[in-house]
C-alpha cells in the first residue's frame, strides 16, 4: 500500500503544474475511478475538508486519501510522492539558479517575466470574487457585496499597514465566532 | 538557530495557509523578507519557477528558501515545516471523520467561519499583489504592458459567453505558455 500510494501520488505531483487545484481532477481519475480507494461521495467531502483545514490542498488531499487507503503508511507514502517531485526539482533549480541570475540574458528574462507573475497572482481575484459572492450561501442573501468590503480591508491591512497576515487570519475566525454566538443567542 | 527560525517560520505558514497556494504567498513573503531571507525580486523569481514547474507553490518555497539560507538540511526543514501542521490537523480531521461528516454540514459556527474567511483569502491574495508591484518588478512602462496583457489574457475566459471564444481564450492563457511568452518579451527587449 505504501508504494501503491507513493508511485500514485508521484505520478500525480510531478505531471501537474499550477499547484494543488490543478492536482484535483487527476487525483480524482486516480483515486476514484481507476483504483477505486474511494467512492465520488467520499471524494467531495475529502475536498470540501483539505480546503476548509489550512496548509496546501494537495498535501492535505494525500493525507486524507492516504490514511483512508492504507493507515500510516499510505499517509507516508502518498505525502512522501506528492513532495518529492517539487522538493527534487527546486532544489536543483536552487543549486544551479544562484549561478545563472548573475548572467544577463537569464536577469532579461526574468525583467519580462517578473511583471507577468504579478499579473497571474492579481486576475485570478476577478474569478474568486465572483465565486464568493456567487456560491449558494450568498445567494440567499441580498447584501452579497458587502463581506467584500472585508476583503478590502485585508488587502489594505498587509500592503499599507504591513499586518502579518497570521493576524488577519486569527481575527477573522474569532470575530466570526463571537458573531455568530451572539446572533444564536439573540 | 537559524535552523530553529525556519522551521518556525515555515510551521506558521503551513499552520495559517488557509485557502491554498496564492493565499499562501502574502504570508510566505512577510516571513522570508521580515527575516532578511530573501529579496523581493528573488522571490518573485521562485513565484515564477513555480508556476511553470510541477509541485504547490508552498513546498516550492520551503525548498529554496530552505536551500539558500541554510543548505540542503534547510531545505528538508523547511519542507518538513510546512507538511507538518496539515499532517496533525488532516489526521485528526480523519480520525473524527464520521463525527466531523454528520456535524460540520449546517453548524452555523464551522459554515460562517469557512465563509468569511473566503472573502479574508480574496484579501490575502490581492495583498500579495500588491506586494509585489515595486519598482523592482515594474522597471519601465514596458513591464506595466506585460502586466495588462497576461491579466486580461487571465480573465478574459471567465467572463466570456462564447464557447468557441472561450476555447481559444483558455489555451492562449495557460499560465505556463504566457510566462514563457512574457520571459521572450524580456530577453528581445532587455538583453
Amino acid at each position: 500500500m505504501f508504494l501503491q500510494l507513493f508511485w500514485t501520488y508521484l505520478k500525480i505531483g510531478t505531471f501537474t503544474l499550477g499547484g494543488g487545484y490543478a492536482m484535483l481532477p487527476l487525483i480524482q481519475r486516480e483515486v476514484v475511478d481507476r483504483k477505486r480507494w474511494i467512492d465520488e461521495e467520499e471524494f467531495l467531502n475529502m475536498i470540501a475538508l483539505a480546503q476548509a483545514a489550512p496548509g496546501l490542498i494537495a498535501v492535505n488531499s494525500a493525507i486524507f486519501i492516504g490514511w483512508r487507503v492504507g493507515g500510516w503508511r499510505g499517509v507516508c507514502g502518498a505525502v512522501l510522492g506528492a513532495v518529492l517531485p517539487s522538493f527534487l526539482i527546486i532544489l536543483t533549480i536552487a543549486m544551479v539558479f544562484s549561478d545563472w541570475k548573475e548572467l544577463p540574458a537569464v536577469e532579461a528574462v526574468f525583467k519580462g517575466i517578473r511583471p507577468a507573475v504579478v499579473a497571474l497572482i492579481a486576475a485570478p481575484l476577478v474569478k474568486m470574487a465572483k465565486t464568493a459572492t456567487k456560491s449558494k450561501a450568498e445567494s440567499r442573501k441580498s447584501k452579497a457585496a458587502l463581506p467584500l468590503l472585508l476583503s478590502l480591508a485585508v488587502a489594505l491591512l498587509i500592503w499599507l499597514g504591513h499586518v502579518n497576515p497570521v493576524w488577519v487570519i486569527l481575527a477573522t475566525i474569532i470575530v466570526t465566532l463571537i458573531v455568530v454566538k451572539w446572533k444564536m443567542d439573540n | 538557530m537559524l535552523y530553529l527560525q525556519l522551521f518556525i517560520s515555515f510551521f506558521k505558514i503551513g499552520l495559517f495557509g488557509f485557502g491554498g497556494g496564492l493565499a499562501i504567498l502574502s504570508l510566505i513573503q512577510m516571513e522570508v523578507e521580515s527575516h532578511g531571507w530573501m529579496t523581493q525580486q528573488e522571490f518573485v523569481d521562485i513565484v515564477a519557477v513555480s508556476q511553470v514547474t510541477p509541485g504547490p507553490i508552498g513546498i516550492n518555497c520551503a525548498t529554496y528558501v530552505g536551500y539558500t539560507t541554510a543548505g540542503i538540511w534547510g531545505s528538508v526543514l523547511a519542507t518538513t515545516a510546512i507538511v507538518l501542521p496539515s499532517l496533525i490537523i488532516m489526521l485528526s480531521i480523519c480520525k473524527a471523520y464520521f463525527w466531523l461528516s454528520n456535524h460540520f454540514r449546517g453548524n452555523p459556527y464551522f459554515e460562517q467561519t469557512l465563509r468569511m474567511l473566503r472573502f479574508t483569502v480574496i484579501g490575502l491574495v490581492a495583498a500579495a499583489a500588491l506586494l509585489l508591484i515595486k519598482p523592482t518588478t515594474f522597471i519601465d512602462p514596458v513591464s506595466w504592458i506585460i502586466f495588462g496583457v497576461v491579466a486580461m489574457l487571465t480573465i478574459m475566459p471567465s467572463v466570456m459567453e462564447n464557447l468557441k471564444i472561450r476555447k481559444a481564450v483558455e489555451f492562449l492563457s495557460h499560465p505556463i505558455l504566457l510566462i514563457v511568452l512574457a520571459g521572450i518579451a524580456g530577453y528581445a527587449i532587455y538583453s
